[in-house]
């Protein structure tokens, strides 16, 4: 089973697409969404209903922070982003809002362990920012692979005798993951990458192989901040999508 | 599989492959010879298996040293490896077969002694060349030593045991304070005593270690048995060469010293930069280094351990890859020193070089050779392409240190480019395009698209517009 890990859409119908036909073109045959499907962007209703068609055909979803504020709101966000919250409540049809607000913390199936943030306290929304954060997610989940977003950057960490090492991938290179160790990976982030670099980013896992392999996948971005601006949103949000700040 | 539990020995078949004569066991694991019980079409060459040592008493070390060799081993290519066949899954029955590298371990070589000039100045360019091939494949190999190190029968060397390497496209499972076997202390850079895994210059460092060793008998900071003793290397001055043995051409020192200084940025920056100087010795620029006769004194090595303890080495801030140092080859065709393409290769040449910090360029002539010509005329032919050759250069002000001149006489051209390019681990030859029907260049036409097609580097052919 070949299984294509997206995060972190937020909103981001052009980066969504694009990394589902990179994915099934890979040769992935199963989807898992990691959370934050809204926020920031501008196609919240749209990217709800991809998702809600993969799930009905055995999708993996579990909720993000952002996700969890269209029922709950979320006093700590800056008021550019609760503005985007509040847009997209709008946006979404009663279904969509119910299909987001009954989304698992966290899923486990088989020797994985799926979860937007922290798998010690996923409520918390916990930033995975050390190998000392990873360690303790990677052990409160007890699974060998525990996979990940949130941060909207691509780190594979290992655990080891002295704790847990991070590794930087590179794009389309093929990692080994062997099931002695315990492994986490973040993915990334589909619909708003932060390092510099606007290209989708997202992962492939090859369970029977053992392998990860992490992508950077070039979008329309410029279409995507252009739907920002044209909702009204944040001219702010708009730049980061199309400079990947 | 009953493999697991019980130890395997000669005759057991695991995974297809048939287990041979048992040629290692030590404290990491066991190596046997291994053959296919089905001879593939593929493998025509021997093979051995590795067998970590797990359960009970065996520490998490070898394993990890294995898992490190089974992650770095297969994104590596070419005749400075070992080829990668197969594993097994680690969870279950970890084994790892891989290419039986058929040749004479430098240790063995080094077995009687110091070894001859000529012999050392040859493996050590063969390994520099095999440690320029890892390095632009993203390996670190931070174990070399004599015992890592096979000639092949060609000459070639190959390095083997990854496991202490590092790739840059794979996760470092080793911890940063790694424990260093005895057999390797002597060669460990300064760097890597500070827990830096991702500098390929550590590899010169040790390199640099192994020239030292081959050319004097000696090692330059002998064999800690502690990680106090390791600790030294951060500030100790080893004895220069020469000192040693004084019979030692000072261009030697100079590249020997090069390598060990323990400063990173001081040394060469790539090993192709090394294997350069060691085949072109008269071309190897001296410095203070070449005609060091002592170590530093008793205050000069108080001042150099002050300072490595206030200042450790710093941080390796941005490791450069050997692609940052590239050899740029120029071809500069002086038998027609007026053809109006020269102003344009200078100026390509000019471009490229100002978007690399650390650079080897390299001028090659080649002109037609009558071999049957009195040796004087061929000299005084020589000397005329040199100076044209000089010339041509003079308006890039590049360093001595980094530019070298070539007259190569031959009746082939396209071959002599090719075969010098490929012997000195060129990354990138810039040549001209022929002109349009200029009867008088024709002989240049099949030059540029000949090397063009069969270069195993990038090519960069300047064409000048015609009017």
């Amino acid at each position: 089973m070949v299984l294509a890990l997206l995060s972190d859409v937020h909103a981001n119908l052009e980066a969504l697409e694009a990394c589902l036909k990179h994915a099934r073109e890979s040769g992935a045959t199963r989807f898992a969404f990691l959370g934050d499907l809204v926020g920031y962007g501008a196609d919240a209703g749209a990217v709800v209903s991809v998702v809600m068609r993969h799930a009905q055909e055995g999708a993996l979803v579990v909720k993000g922070n952002h996700d969890d504020a269209i029922a709950r709101g979320a006093p700590y966000m800056n008021d550019a982003v609760r503005e985007s919250i509040a847009w997209a409540r709008e946006q979404l049809t009663p279904e969509q809002r119910d299909f987001l607000a009954a989304l698992p913390l966290s899923r486990r199936d088989g020797r994985s362990i799926y979860v937007h943030a922290s798998a010690a306290n996923p409520q918390r929304w916990t930033y995975i920012d050390s190998p000392a954060a990873a360690l303790r997610s990677m052990r409160a989940g007890e699974a060998v692979y525990t996979f990940g977003g949130h941060v909207h950057e691509q780190v594979l960490y290992a655990e080891v005798e002295a704790g847990a090492k991070e590794h930087r991938p590179v794009s389309a290179s093929a990692i080994n993951v062997a099931s002695h160790r315990r492994w986490l990976a973040l993915v990334g982030s589909v619909g708003q990458p932060r390092d510099g670099r606007p290209a989708a980013g997202y992962a492939i896992f090859d369970e029977p192989r053992a392998r990860i392999t992490f992508y950077r996948v070039p979008y329309d971005h410029d279409a995507a901040a252009a739907k920002i601006r044209n909702a009204g949103l944040s001219a702010a949000l708009a730049y980061r999508v199309a400079r990947g700040v | 599989m009953a493999a697991a539990l019980e130890p395997l020995s000669q005759g057991d078949e695991l995974d297809g492959f048939v287990l041979g004569e048992l040629v290692h066991s030590g404290r990491m694991g066991r190596v046997f010879r291994v053959t296919q019980r089905k001879p593939g079409e593929a493998i025509d060459f021997p093979l051995l298996m590795k067998l970590p040592r797990t359960g009970r008493g065996s520490g998490a070390e070898g394993l990890l040293a294995f898992e490190t060799e089974l992650t770095v081993l297969p994104l590596l290519a070419g005749p400075h490896v070992p080829r990668f066949v197969a594993a097994g899954d680690l969870a279950r029955t970890p084994y790892v077969v891989v290419e039986w590298v058929e040749g004479t371990s430098l240790q063995a070589l080094l077995a009687g002694g110091p070894l001859a000039l000529e012999l050392a100045v040859q493996h050590a360019a063969a390994v520099a060349d095999a440690l320029h091939g890892l390095h632009s494949q993203g390996a670190i190999h931070l174990d070399l030593k004599p015992d890592n190190v096979i000639v092949r029968a060609s000459g070639v060397a190959a390095l083997i045991d990854f496991g202490m390497a590092h790739h840059a496209r794979a996760p470092d499972l080793h911890a940063e304070e790694s424990r260093y076997a005895a057999g390797s202390a002597p060669y460990v850079s300064p760097e890597q005593v500070l827990g830096i895994r991702t500098d390929p210059r550590s590899d010169l460092f040790a390199l640099g270690v192994m020239l030292y060793e081959m050319s004097t008998g000696k090692l330059p900071f002998g064999s800690p048995q502690t990680l106090a003793g390791l600790a030294d290397r951060l500030w100790v001055d080893p004895v220069p060469p020469r000192a040693r043995q004084p019979s030692l051409p000072q261009w030697l020192q100079e590249i020997i010293l090069r390598c060990l200084e323990p400063q990173a940025e001081r040394r060469y920056q790539s090993a192709a930069h090394v294997a350069f100087d060691l085949r072109h010795p008269e071309q190897v620029p001296l410095t203070e280094r070449s005609t060091k006769k002592h170590r530093a004194s008793v205050p000069q090595h108080l001042v150099r351990w002050w300072k490595s303890r206030r200042a450790p080495l710093a941080e390796a801030p941005h490791a450069p890859r050997s692609l940052d140092a590239p050899v740029i080859m120029v071809a500069v065709d002086t038998m027609h020193p007026d053809d109006v393409r020269h102003p344009a290769i200078r100026q390509a040449a000019a471009r490229l070089l100002a978007e690399t910090r650390e650079y080897r360029l390299i001028l090659v002539s080649v002109v037609r050779g009558e071999p049957v010509a009195p040796a004087a005329e061929r000299r005084g032919i020589h000397l005329e392409h040199l100076i044209r050759l000089r010339h041509w250069v003079a308006p890039l002000g590049v360093a001595a240190g980094r530019l070298s001149l070539h007259v190569i006489e031959s009746l082939s051209p396209t071959r002599s480019l090719l075969d010098f390019a490929s012997a000195n681990n060129v990354d990138l030859i810039v040549i001209g395009a022929p002109a349009g029907e200029q009867p008088a260049l024709s002989w240049w036409r099949s030059v540029a698209s000949g090397v063009t097609a069969n270069a195993h580097c990038s090519v960069h052919v300047v064409r000048v517009a015609e009017s």
